[in-house]
């Protein structure tokens, strides 16, 4: 096991003696305060330009669709994640193959485009697969009801937004499988066994023993990836959606502002993966150190 | 019923490229301490561990206590649960401190309440020696102390057979006492326990039978006084003079 002390240092190096006034300065995180200086200026421009604070105000509520999508569809993709990353290491070949295509196809394909094919080919595809089932339960005493409810749902009752939440999920599942995969298995062999032989089934010694013990070698990878999520949820303004990056879009056509607008949409996308990646930093912090 | 709790009736099984067992046969009486030992990759921690199924046969049959292990449906969960296994890395639950280690099987296996788990986790962690540890966790303890706490761990489940494969090989010399007091204390009860290691001190003290094991074969078979004094084989004779 590596010392925890010892990793943990970090950055943070002790300095022998003193430092010339130079190096210090060298070693300031001017980047952070470049940074730091360009959103300043930019909320002076909201405040302060009346062209800027209509960018703002018009674009802003696309805040809300960017971070709800994202969570609710990175939230759908842990589940995808856990199911088929426990596929990846299944010894049924059935459930192996299955969850080897999926990830293998999904990470093959570019995200926009994943997106698309979910909203116009996958989508209705399922609805119509419903329509079919809802029409052979027509004919079963006990399922009729639903199937007329099957039978009567229709492809336009499914709005973009939905869509483009099950495209993301899709996506992303592939990626959340992977890092799932690769947690557990760097979890030792002799804890499985040990948690078997004490008679526990497959799912409890996952549930008490492996992942609790994965989850600190997962955490920061899936942080990584609530990141990635925010930046590719803007892919879904091909659907139409109304997030940031559509209403950059709609703003930029009804006011011909573009250096306002798209200042104001990436500086709201930075504010977000900014901070998010600190976020990473702190959960890297917490679990990163090898054993308790 | 044949009062043997363990028969392994000519067990074949290979790996990649190794054949790890070539048709062994051995029965354990209740109450009985077997000792087995040999040269390493002789076969024997995989024929201690096709006696839970770790490892699945190739061919012959494996009964534990009435049950065969070896048929493709048994019930495994429960057919473990009465077999306590003790491993050579302890492979206690890092996340978990000793005592909840020792509580959680109960828990989720035999179905006890949290109280009645943890009065006999602190009665075996008396017993092991160790009543102040209860809630250190695992990286927090010696060898010797993970090894006690991995034999109270198994033994929470109230076994009627235990299991060691090489429980001391990891350990420092001067923790191995420790664990080996322990195991007597156990085969003094008159617990069944089949032993893979290379302690002959355990052996001449508790063993009721020695089994030496070659190539995956069973060589020869013995108690302490015929083992140790007169040797059958020249090859056990060869790996005695060796070891001890």
């Amino acid at each position: 096991m590596p010392d925890p002390e010892q990793s943990s240092a970090g950055g943070r190096r002790r300095e022998p003696g003193i430092v010339p006034w130079t190096t210090r300065l060298a070693r300031l995180p001017w980047w952070a305060l470049v940074l730091l200086l360009l959103g300043v200026l930019l909320v002076y421009a909201i405040i302060s330009s009346p062209n800027y604070t209509d960018a703002f105000l018009f674009i802003v509520p696309g805040l809300w669709v960017t971070i709800s999508v994202s969570i609710i569809a990175f939230l759908i993709s842990l589940v995808i994640g856990l199911i088929f990353g426990l596929g990846r290491i299944s010894s049924n070949p059935i459930f192996y193959n299955i969850a080897t295509f999926y990830v293998e196809v999904v990470r093959g394909i570019p995200m926009i485009v994943i997106i698309i094919y979910v909203a116009y080919v996958l989508v209705p595809l399922v609805i119509s697969a419903t329509n079919s089932l809802g029409e052979a339960f027509l004919g079963v005493p006990f399922l009729a009801n639903l199937g007329r409810t099957m039978v009567a749902v229709r492809i336009t009752q499914v709005s973009m937004l939905a869509r483009a939440i099950a495209g993301l999920a899709f996506g992303y599942g592939a990626y959340e499988a992977e890092i799932f995969r690769a947690g557990i298995q760097s979890i030792e062999k002799g804890q499985m066994e040990a948690a078997r032989s004490l008679g526990m089934n497959y799912f409890q010694a996952m549930r008490f023993v492996i992942l609790p013990q994965a989850i600190r070698v997962i955490l920061p990878p899936l942080g990584n990836d609530l990141i990635a999520m925010v930046k590719d949820s803007s892919l879904i303004s091909v659907l139409a959606v109304r997030d940031l990056t559509q209403l950059g879009k709609l703003n930029r056509s009804r006011t011909f502002r573009t250096f306002e607008t798209w200042n104001t949409v990436t500086y709201l996308y930075l504010s977000m993966t900014l901070l998010g990646s600190l976020g990473v930093k702190w959960l890297e912090r917490k679990f990163g150190h090898g054993e308790r | 019923m044949s009062d043997h709790i363990i028969q392994i009736r000519d067990v074949y099984k290979s790996f990649k490229h190794v054949e790890a067992l070539n048709g062994v046969t051995l029965d354990v009486a209740r109450g009985e301490v077997v000792f087995i030992f040999g040269p390493s990759g002789s076969g024997k921690s995989t024929l201690l561990r096709c006696i839970n199924r770790l490892e699945t046969v190739d061919r012959g049959e494996i009964i534990v206590d009435g049950i065969r292990v070896t048929d493709r449906d048994v019930d495994l969960d429960s057919l473990r649960a009465e077999v306590g296994m003790v491993f050579q890395l302890f492979n206690l639950f890092p996340h978990l401190t000793a005592l909840q280690n020792i509580i959680l099987a109960q828990e989720k296996v035999r179905k006890r309440s949290r109280e009645e788990a943890a009065e006999i986790a602190a009665k075996l962690l008396q017993r092991v020696g160790l009543p102040e540890k209860a809630n250190a966790y695992p990286a927090q303890l010696s060898g010797g102390q993970k090894q006690r706490i991995a034999i109270a761990r198994a033994l929470a489940m109230n076994p009627k057979i235990m299991l060691f494969d090489e429980p001391t090989s990891a350990l420092d010399p001067e923790m191995i006492k420790e664990v080996l007091d322990v195991m007597l204390d156990l085969a003094r009860e008159g617990m069944t326990m089949v032993v893979v290691s290379h302690e002959m001190g355990f052996a001449r003290a508790a063993a009721d039978r020695m089994v030496f094991l070659e190539g995956g074969m069973k060589l020869e078979e013995g108690t302490p006084e015929e083992i140790f004094g007169a040797p059958k084989e020249e090859r056990t004779r060869k790996f005695l003079s060796h070891v001890l």
